[in-house]
């Protein structure tokens, strides 16, 4: 690791602290933002999550090797942690810090997008059940009781099993489109309540149709329950996406995630706990900053404490 | 002299709640509401009718079936001469720009994420009225025209008033310039103060630009001032409709009279007979035989005719019609 990683290390973490300060300054205007800070482990949370996030961003920067190159792969294999290799090396003899920084990237991404894909499907399922109602209401609302009984990781294990291995694109839309059950009835719920109220017949008489009053008028009402359990649900993913990968069925390696990095030092964990435990500690701690932020985030957004 | 045609015509309207079926909507429908059963009337252009009742005796139902909110079950519903409940899709959201409502909770009614502006801007564009420069004109006079300065465009509805919630819930009814208003107990849930302010904007626009109202309330006093006909609902049916002057000075149906003596008079000396109803009014889910008002009339006459033959509603003085089988011996 030379002078310019650490330099740059440094100004992910300096970027993370100034993301939190305005952050800060901006949510104090409103009671919603002071809610979120009064919260103990929102700005530590919030700090993890930016500073991982601008790691990902910053990876060529932060990371002196590239996360595939093995550098020695006859003397240094399973370094211990020293100036040269911050954080070791793995059994194949690359650099964990490096992939590390690179894992985020696909870890983070993963999750992020893989929620995206989630929270939008949710979204469209539980408001078109919960605005039309009726015989479309009943049989998506089934969809989702044979979804939610369903073992997801099994489903997983028999995608994988058929197609041996998986590009990331598709584990993304995999466990995004295993995954929205439980949001189509959260929205549901916040459409069936939302949909009763005045100022959506004030919209349908003005001539809205149901995409306008469902994009314009319930969903933006709807919003804050549904960034909660976006948030919460991350950290849900990105535990997903590492079990897969460990057991060989998520990111195939040599791509650098943070779960398969567990398996590839697995096997040596006596001799060089490092490789497979660094990876293990940023998946917990992103978890827990993601759980963390959407906590607070639940009792700053939660409609019933928003003084009307 | 000929009576010009009725702007709004509404024959026989009937809305049943049915109870929700249980799976797939194949279960037994459970017991039924009758929300509005065979409602008539007419308004002429750029008159008021009041439409009277208490919570529960289909006003609101009523109105909103006009306007297609609910879909009616039965019955026509004519707004200048077109037939409403056979309007599709198309037609329909092109008459929308006829007929419009204010609605009673100035916190409800307002979509909480938007500002005013924004509200104001979304029917405009939805009609294809008016972008840009020009709609901000609109809206700038629309929210001038209710009493409230344009400034107020950038505001949320929780930075509002009640009162002034409902006068930007009235400036929305107006942007699609609307020939038919129904106000939905447009000042029930404000102070009385900021009340007669509101009725008195309600009196001018309708002065100003020929509208025609449906004035629901649950109280007489409130239509008294502003309604050239009223009808009074009970359990869904009109039970009787005169013009304001002959329905205030006599009116022939108990329940009406009862209503009537229930306004409070500002003069403590005055004499008042109160009549006072026995008992709640009972479910549109079982409704009493023969005369829905039978168990709470207070008519010394009330026999077994009363408890097993529906009153029709007719004329029973020139104008003046009512449900009961002694309107001509009124209390």
């Amino acid at each position: 690791m030379n002078i310019w990683n650490w330099v740059a290390l440094g100004g992910a973490a300096v970027a993370a602290l100034l993301v939190v300060a305005v952050v800060r300054r901006r949510a104090s205007a409103s009671a919603s933002g002071r809610r979120f800070f009064r919260h103990p482990t929102a700005a530590p949370g919030l700090f993890v999550l930016a500073f991982f996030v601008t790691v990902a961003v910053a990876a060529p920067l932060v990371a002196p090797y590239k996360p595939y190159q093995q550098i020695d792969i006859v003397h240094l294999q399973n370094r211990s942690p020293s100036t040269r290799n911050v954080l070791g090396t793995d059994p194949f003899s690359r650099d964990v810090w490096s992939r590390l920084a690179y894992g985020a990237r696909i870890s983070l991404g993963i999750g992020a997008l893989a929620m995206l894909v989630a929270v939008t499907i949710g979204g469209a399922v539980g408001a078109t059940a919960g605005y039309f109602r009726g015989w479309m209401d009943a049989a998506l609302m089934r969809l989702v009781d044979v979804g939610l009984a369903m073992p997801r990781i099994f489903a997983m294990l028999v995608v994988v099993a058929l197609w041996d291995h998986i590009a990331v694109p598709v584990l993304v839309l995999l466990i995004g489109l295993t995954g929205w059950f439980a949001t189509s009835r959260l929205v549901r719920a916040e459409v069936l309540s939302l949909r009763e109220r005045d100022f959506v017949a004030a919209a349908r008489a003005l001539g809205a149709g149901p995409g306008r009053v469902i994009g314009r008028h319930v969903l933006p009402n709807a919003a804050a329950p549904i960034i909660v359990s976006a948030a919460l649900g991350i950290g849900n993913v990105m535990l997903l996406e590492a079990g897969l990968s460990f057991l060989g069925m998520g990111v195939p390696s040599p791509a650098p995630s943070w779960g398969n990095m567990i398996a590839d030092g697995w096997p040596k964990i006596a001799v060089a706990p490092w490789s497979a435990t660094f990876p293990g500690l940023a998946i917990s701690l992103v978890v827990m900053a993601l759980n963390a932020v959407g906590d607070a985030l639940r009792d700053a957004l939660d409609p019933r404490k928003e003084a009307v | 002299m000929i009576a010009p045609p009725p702007l709004v015509a509404v024959q026989d309207l009937v809305k049943h709640f049915a109870g929700e079926r249980g799976w797939f909507g194949l279960g037994q429908p459970r017991a039924v509401v009758r929300a509005v059963d065979g409602v008539s009337f007419e308004i002429p252009p750029a008159q008021t009718l009041g439409l009277v009742g208490e919570s529960g005796s289909g006003k609101t139902t009523t109105g909103r079936a006009i306007l297609r909110l609910v879909e009616p079950d039965r019955g026509r519903v004519t707004v200048d001469g077109l037939d409403v409940l056979t309007l599709g899709p198309r037609e329909l959201r092109a008459l929308r720009r006829r007929m419009q409502i204010v609605f009673q909770d100035p916190y409800g009614s307002l979509n909480p994420r938007m500002t005013v502006r924004q509200m104001l801007a979304e029917p405009l564009a939805i009609h294809r009225i008016a972008t840009g420069p020009d709609a901000e004109r609109r809206i700038a006079a629309l929210l001038e025209e209710v009493g409230l300065d344009p400034g107020f465009g950038r505001s949320y509805p929780h930075e509002l008033s009640g009162g002034q919630r409902q006068r930007v819930g009235i400036a929305r009814a107006l942007s699609v310039e609307p020939q038919f208003l129904v106000l939905d107990e447009p000042v029930s849930a404000l102070d009385v103060s900021v009340q007669a302010q509101v009725l008195n904007l309600l009196a001018e626009l309708q002065q100003r630009r020929r509208l025609t109202y449906l004035f629901i309330a649950h109280d007489l006093a409130v239509v008294k001032h502003i309604a050239d006909e009223v009808a009074v609902m009970y359990l869904g049916k009109i039970v009787e409709r005169a013009p304001a002057l002959a329905l205030y000075a006599a009116p022939r149906h108990p329940y009406t009279t009862s209503l009537l003596s229930a306004v409070p008079v500002p003069d403590p000396t005055a004499q008042r007979n109160r009549i006072v109803l026995s008992g709640d009014v009972p479910s549109p889910m079982h409704p009493p035989p023969g005369c829905p008002f039978h168990p709470r009339c207070p008519h010394p006459k009330k026999n077994d005719r009363c408890r097993t033959e529906p009153p029709a509603l007719r004329a029973v003085a020139p104008g003046q019609l009512a449900a009961c089988h002694f309107a001509e011996e009124p209390l």
